[in-house]
């Protein structure tokens, strides 16, 4: 059987699914119900000072059927009491002394706000800190949150403060609204951060109510940006995820990455596990389903890491992060073709109008008895694998991508580049290149 | 009235979002081409799906000013859900229940309503105002051609009123249709008979063009002993759709023949409460003209077949019907099944229902016939130069439906509309 139990930066976990600090964990009775359903840890939703939130604080992003592939809110840090949610905190963890219970925070940026603050979190007997550098709404307006995330030199000094009088691992959570995302974890690094997490909600703007014209969700008429979340976001935080974990820097440092940001399903987990995260975090799903979601994460990651002969996480964590490259080192001699299994193709042709109208015009409709509806065929020696179709085909396993082989040795741009430099600049040179190398482009 | 109103529910708003996300979008899509009047049906798929419906609803009348008729009365296995791409291992698009979605929003909110063209002078007749006379009235309103219906019933609808069972349509839906017709400037005239109130001659004279879609006659005598005695089918459909107090029905009831008019008069029989329907047919369920949903359905309703049986004599006591003398038949080569001699039987019956299809059209001086079927040519023109004509009766080959009868009116206007102005369309 699987071990799924995790260690990250000291915090123990018995799986490594932890609600998100979001309203899922905004209590005691819900974060001791999902201990129950089954979570190996929780962050509380972030405490602070005092607020008021607004109505309609939710809005969300649906696809046809498809209910809430994203959600993003409006909603603040905790607007209950700061003593209530201290208390329940400590009988939380009283209560479920084998699960992690982190404590999100945020406060003025003062160096006195934040001792005090750290203080109380310690009281309570939680096992972690995480710093809210991330929401973009309301209270980055008040200097906090997304305000920090954005300064690497803010986030350094506040996080700087937080070790100077903690004694747990203090997790800095990081905001996906920067240019360029390892700026600001190399300043969380400086500033003594034990641990990272990423990534916090994506500044977005739900939509327009066509009726009303006002922005949907509307608050009393006016509407603003939000925090984006839920499986929509999903590549976005991987490939954040992937930013840290190809960082030298912070690669030497070792930092255990809480990776979040669309997980829905064992498998969104699976692949946050391979690009470097220990601990994962867990948000919009469990908004939309429940508690109850967590079964099929522990089962699903389970099972699969049982059949690929995983006998912990820490087998398999990281295991895709030798393959992240970049363009240059793509060897341009790689070459695959579509094939369409005719017997399985329903004849919608959704390949041929893609090909023909937004690709490489390299799928033709044959009409090979005319009772009989046209079928797409592949010209494969005009096919460049771009790989559209086998993305828009509705049937599985009808349209796969076959390896032939080129005929060139395998290079890479930066291979070539650098062997023959006229090539990359001068449009001849390249014509000649191809000429020489039988690289056809119809 | 109890038991026949429409079976299928509307779809919900979300039912019809549903479904319309399942639509491939199919390119040159194989329902569209199955579709006798070629109605976009991805796109009108497509803009249910975006909440267009006032655009879903226009891609339909484009192609099909009969859309809400078709969109319950179409043989959509046969047709648009049949050739659907997600039919072989999947379930195929609700097409029918879709368009049925659009046409309800459309008329409930008298969205994308067809409009009239700019007038062009022409004045064109048209006889009967079932679905291909509506068709070709409204297609030639459309081109701006003032347009007189005349038709000999009360109401306007054709068969979509009289003769479509109200469990796949309540008549309203048909005379909203009438109504929509009506708004593009149509006078439907009713109670005007062809033949006996207007003539060939007189149309000919009052009209740039006439179209004749005269429909079929009553259902024809079977020859029989009794047959007086007999409630012919399309009656017996008509009276539960336009009656009050619905047919009469009794507690034995035979119905002899097995096309889709049989399936109606035996669910009709069945659901105002005789105790026992019978289909009659002289060959086998191989043979039977209905399609084969109908007569899975007519299966589940608890009626009963004798195949390879055939009526002989209506048996009357004290006159009153109380049975029906039936022989076998037997199946000796490929053609028609033989009489067994000897194999007389009677089964009790106090209702015999006879749907064994429907009299040709009458003959007229002048008109040129097909098996019976008026002639027509390529362009829907009749041996008469300006005549046309459309619909079942000139439907020789192949199986009448409403939604041919709809294409049939839509080429004859646009047929009528070249030869008066010269213009393609």
């Amino acid at each position: 059987m699987a071990d799924l139990s995790i260690n990250f930066a000291g915090i123990k976990s018995p799986n490594p699914f932890w609600l998100a600090s979001a309203p899922p964990a905004n209590s005691g009775d819900q974060v001791h119900r999902a201990f129950e359903a089954g979570w190996g840890g929780a962050v509380w939703k972030t405490i602070g000072g005092p607020v008021l939130n607004v109505s309609n604080r939710y809005g969300a992003w649906h696809s046809g059927a498809q209910r809430m592939l994203a959600i993003n809110n409006i909603e603040l840090i905790s607007d209950r009491p700061l003593e209530i949610n201290l208390r329940e905190i400590r009988d939380v963890k009283r209560n479920w002394p084998g699960r992690a219970v982190i404590v999100s925070a945020m406060v003025e940026s003062k160096p006195a706000a934040w001792r005090t603050i750290v203080r109380q979190i310690e009281d309570t007997g939680a096992d972690g800190i995480e710093l809210n550098y991330g929401c973009p709404h309301g209270m980055s307006e008040r200097g906090m949150g997304a305000a920090v995330g954005q300064v690497p030199e803010y986030c350094q000094q506040i996080t700087a403060w937080v070790k100077e009088v903690s004694q747990l691992p203090v997790i800095v959570k990081l905001t996906p609204n920067v240019t360029n995302i390892v700026l600001p974890a190399r300043a969380a690094l400086a500033g003594g951060a034990d641990a990272l997490s990423l990534i916090n909600t994506v500044n977005s703007i739900i939509g327009i109510d066509l009726d009303t014209l006002e922005l949907s969700p509307s608050v009393g008429g006016k509407g603003g940006h939000g925090g984006y979340a839920g499986p929509a976001i999903k590549p976005i935080a991987l490939n954040l995820l992937a930013a840290l974990a190809t960082d030298p820097e912070l690669a030497k440092s070792n930092l255990p990455v809480s990776g979040m940001g669309g997980i829905a399903t064992w498998r969104d987990a699976a692949e946050f596990l391979l690009l470097g995260a220990t601990s994962l975090q867990v948000c919009t799903t469990v908004m939309h389903y429940g508690f109850r979601v967590v079964e099929d994460l522990i089962d699903g990651l389970s099972n699969w890491m049982n059949e690929k002969g995983f006998r912990t996480i820490a087998d398999f964590q990281g295991r895709s992060v030798p393959r992240l490259s970049d363009f240059g080192n793509f060897d341009l001699s790689f070459r695959v073709v579509a094939r369409i299994d005719q017997a399985r193709c329903i004849k919608c042709n959704l390949c041929y109008v893609a090909c023909h109208d937004t690709a490489h015009q390299c799928i033709d409709l044959i009409t090979a008895h005319p009772e009989h509806r046209p079928h797409p065929q592949v010209r494969e020696a005009d096919c460049v694998g771009c790989r559209l179709c086998y993305n828009v085909c509705p049937v599985e396993k009808c349209i796969e991508m076959v390896e032939v082989p080129s005929g060139r040795a395998p290079l890479t741009w930066a291979q070539l580049a650098q062997a023959e430099p006229a090539v990359a600049e001068d449009w001849e040179a390249m014509k000649k290149y191809r000429d020489r190398h039988g690289i056809h482009i119809h | 009235m109890n038991g026949l109103t429409e079976a299928l529910p509307p779809l919900s708003g979300h039912e019809a979002l549903v479904e319309a996300n399942r639509c491939l979008f199919c390119y040159d899509a194989p329902c569209t081409q199955a579709c006798p009047t070629h109605i976009d049906i991805p796109r009108f798929i497509k803009k249910i799906s975006t909440g267009n419906l006032t655009g879903s609803a226009r891609t339909i009348f484009d192609a099909n000013l009969l859309g809400a008729t078709c969109a319950r009365v179409c043989p959509v296995q046969e047709l648009c859900e049949g050739a659907c791409v997600l039919g072989s291992e999947h379930k195929p698009i609700a097409i029918g229940r879709l368009q049925r979605h659009t046409m309800d929003h459309a008329y409930s909110h008298g969205a994308a309503m067809p409009t009239v063209g700019a007038p062009t002078g022409f004045h064109v007749g048209v006889v009967g105002a079932g679905p291909a006379g509506l068709s070709c009235a409204g297609e030639l309103a459309r081109r701006g051609h003032a347009v007189t219906v005349y038709e000999k019933r009360d109401l306007g609808g054709g068969l979509s009123t009289y003769g479509i069972i109200a469990l796949r349509e309540p008549v309203g839906v048909a005379l909203a249709e009438v109504e929509m017709i009506r708004n593009l400037g149509v006078r439907v005239l009713s109670g005007v008979e062809f033949g006996r109130d207007v003539t060939l001659d007189s149309l000919i004279g009052d009209h740039s063009a006439v179209f004749l879609s005269l429909g079929l006659g009553r259902t024809p005598d079977l020859g029989i002993r009794g047959e007086e005695h007999l409630v012919d089918g399309l009656e017996f459909i008509e009276q539960s759709k336009t009656s009050p107090a619905g047919p009469h029905v009794g507690r034995d009831v035979l119905v002899i023949g097995a096309g889709n008019t049989a399936i109606d008069c035996a669910t009709i029989a069945k659901r105002l409460g005789a105790a026992r329907v019978t289909i009659l047919y002289r060959r086998t369920a191989n043979e039977m003209t209905a399609y084969t949903h109908e007569y899975r359905f007519i299966q589940n309703e608890g009626v009963r077949f004798e195949f390879l049986t055939q009526p002989v004599e209506a048996i009357i006591d004290e006159g009153r019907l109380t049975g029906l003398r039936c022989r076998r038949m037997q199946r000796t080569g490929r053609g028609l099944p033989e009489p067994v001699s000897g194999s007389d039987f009677t089964l009790p019956a106090d209702q015999i229902v006879k749907a064994i299809g429907q009299q040709k059209p009458p003959a007229f001086r002048g008109l040129e016939t097909d098996r019976g079927y008026l002639r027509i040519n390529d362009e829907m023109e009749t041996s008469l130069a300006g005549v046309y004509a459309g619909g079942d009766c000139v439907r020789a080959r192949g199986s009448a439906s409403t939604v041919m009868a709809v294409q049939d009116g839509k080429r004859a206007a646009a047929a009528i509309h070249k030869a008066l102005t010269g213009l393609i369309s």
